[in-house]
């Protein structure tokens, strides 16, 4: 590139720079230095939820292996390609498993339903190894104990969203797998009829807590796994569980950078 | 522009008040890099510590005042007008309010009609079931097996005691087998192999006034408490 374009590429970005409007979007103009780099980026609401500036050896791979980074990519990657599939997916008994197969089979690139699943398993993966590696480096020492709490959190709440995920195809893995994994819910304490204590919250002969009013029957929407447990899982799955785990990440995220940004090596 | 240092000056602030408070020893041992923000640090947290109960003192009195609104408790008594509140009232509808809502959310989780098969059935006439046999037809819709044999009517449950999924009737082996982990029970619901740790549980079953079976299924019975040999859980033929 001779001197000539150069100044003239360099004129460009300056009168980009001092336009109306990349003023009014990046209020610092074109980043020329260190200041004015951390200021574009202090001054972005994407840009800003990463730090400005990290310690060197705390960004090293082999520290840090990246896996809170990749479980919230795979999460995003979850939230887009979970999106698409609600556009085919009914979660009725008479349709469930046709839509799944459809969707494999018959929509333009089957392989969405395939990212959605295997990320999903990919996510429980690193998250798991996310929680792992925070441990074994004794990041959750103070001041971080509360964002480890919130980092408990979000891992059952992984394990949930798979596990309601897990009903939607409809096939006999999925029924009996969700068969299996609610029937622990009877032996809440108190609040599954065949757990301790159900047997003390009666009056009389009449008992509160029986097969039809206990927390299995919340979840499932009936005695057993059926119509109204598909419908149920589908909305907890696609709505309520996101709409938790959000949250908790706005938290989680948050936390990190008020406990001291990313955790060094001792 | 001095806006923008003075913003950038307190974002540091926090980062930096959590690293002077780590251990002594373990800032020795970090790299050497991190000495120059040690220095930077100490001069500032200095200047800090007596800023922050001016601070307070300032805030304090003022903030109450606002906090109370017109009439001030601290400075009048409590007057006939200002002890009922419109505003506390308005509060304590409002906490009342939500919380009843989150008992509606609870309650809306139990619907009132279940479009399942009913618990308590008529299941025919004793008559209709051979001697020896084990009859699956009532397994899909009411999740019951009815086995005669040669003095008895039971109705055994379709739900193994391993974990919950539905064994099959393999007539020629002559058992019950779960699919999901390979629990076998025998005709009677006794188990015999696989990890099932207790027999298949009987329902309750009767004869009702027009002779037909009837079979209730919130009543349960279970052979290790020795529960199978209740009038109830079966039917003298």
């Amino acid at each position: 590139m001779s001197k000539s374009e150069k100044k003239k590429k360099e004129s460009i970005l300056l009168r980009l720079g001092n336009s109306q409007v990349w003023k009014s979007i990046i209020r610092s103009g074109v980043p020329r230095d260190r200041r004015g780099r951390m200021l574009s980026v202090l001054n972005s609401v994407f840009l800003h939820l990463h730090p400005v500036r990290m310690p060197k050896h705390a960004v090293k791979l082999k520290y840090t292996w990246c896996m809170g980074g990749l479980s919230f990519y795979i999460f995003l990657v979850l939230t887009i390609t979970g999106i698409l599939l609600m556009f085919y997916y009914r979660p009725t008994i008479e349709y469930a498993y046709t839509d799944m197969i459809d969707l494999r089979e018959q929509v333009p690139l089957g392989i969405m339903r395939e990212i959605h699943r295997w990320g999903a398993h990919l996510m429980v993966i690193t998250v798991w190894l996310h929680m792992f590696r925070v441990f074994m480096t004794g990041s959750y020492k103070s001041p971080r104990e509360f964002n480890w709490v919130v980092g408990v959190m979000l891992l059952t709440l992984t394990l949930l969203l798979s596990f309601t995920g897990y009903l939607l195809p409809w096939d006999q893995l999925a029924i009996w797998a969700i068969t299996v994994g609610t029937n622990m819910a009877r032996a809440t304490p108190f609040l599954g009829h065949e757990g301790p204590g159900a047997a003390l919250l009666s009056i009389g002969d009449i008992n509160l807590v029986h097969a039809g009013s206990d927390v299995r029957f919340a979840l499932l929407g009936g005695r057993f796994v059926g119509e109204a447990a598909l419908l149920r899982f589908y909305v907890l799955h696609c709505i309520g569980l996101p709409f938790i785990i959000v949250i908790f990440m706005a938290v989680h995220f948050w936390r990190i950078r008020k406990d001291g940004g990313i955790s060094t090596p001792l | 522009m001095d806006d923008q240092k003075h913003l950038e000056h307190e974002q540091n602030k926090p980062e930096d008040a959590e690293r002077s408070t780590e251990n002594p020893e373990e800032m020795k041992q970090s790299e050497e890099n991190s000495t120059e923000m040690k220095i930077a640090e100490k001069k500032e947290i200095e200047p800090k510590k007596p800023e922050v109960p001016k601070k307070k003192l300032e805030k304090g009195p003022t903030k109450k005042r606002a906090s109370i609104g017109k009439g001030s408790i601290l400075v009048e008594p409590i007057k006939r007008r200002s002890f009922f509140s419109w505003l506390t009232l308005a509060w304590v509808a409002f906490t009342a309010a939500t919380g009843t809502f989150f008992g509606m959310m609870l309650r809306f989780m139990f619907p009132n009609v279940l479009f399942e098969p009913k618990q308590t059935f008529k299941a025919g006439y004793p008559d209709d079931y051979t001697i020896g046999e084990v009859t699956t037809s009532l397994k899909e819709k009411y999740g019951v097996w009815i086995i005669r044999d040669t003095e008895h009517i039971y109705a055994l449950s379709v739900v193994c005691t391993h974990l919950g999924c539905t064994p099959n009737w393999l007539q020629n082996e002559r058992k019950f087998k779960c699919p999901c982990h390979g629990s076998g029970f025998r005709k009677s619901g006794i188990n015999f192999e696989g990890p099932a740790p207790r027999p298949l549980e009987r329902y309750k079953i009767v004869l009702a006034d027009d002779g037909q079976i009837l079979i209730d299924k919130t009543k349960k019975f279970a052979y290790e408490k020795g529960q199978w040999s209740d009038s109830e859980s079966y039917l003298v033929v």
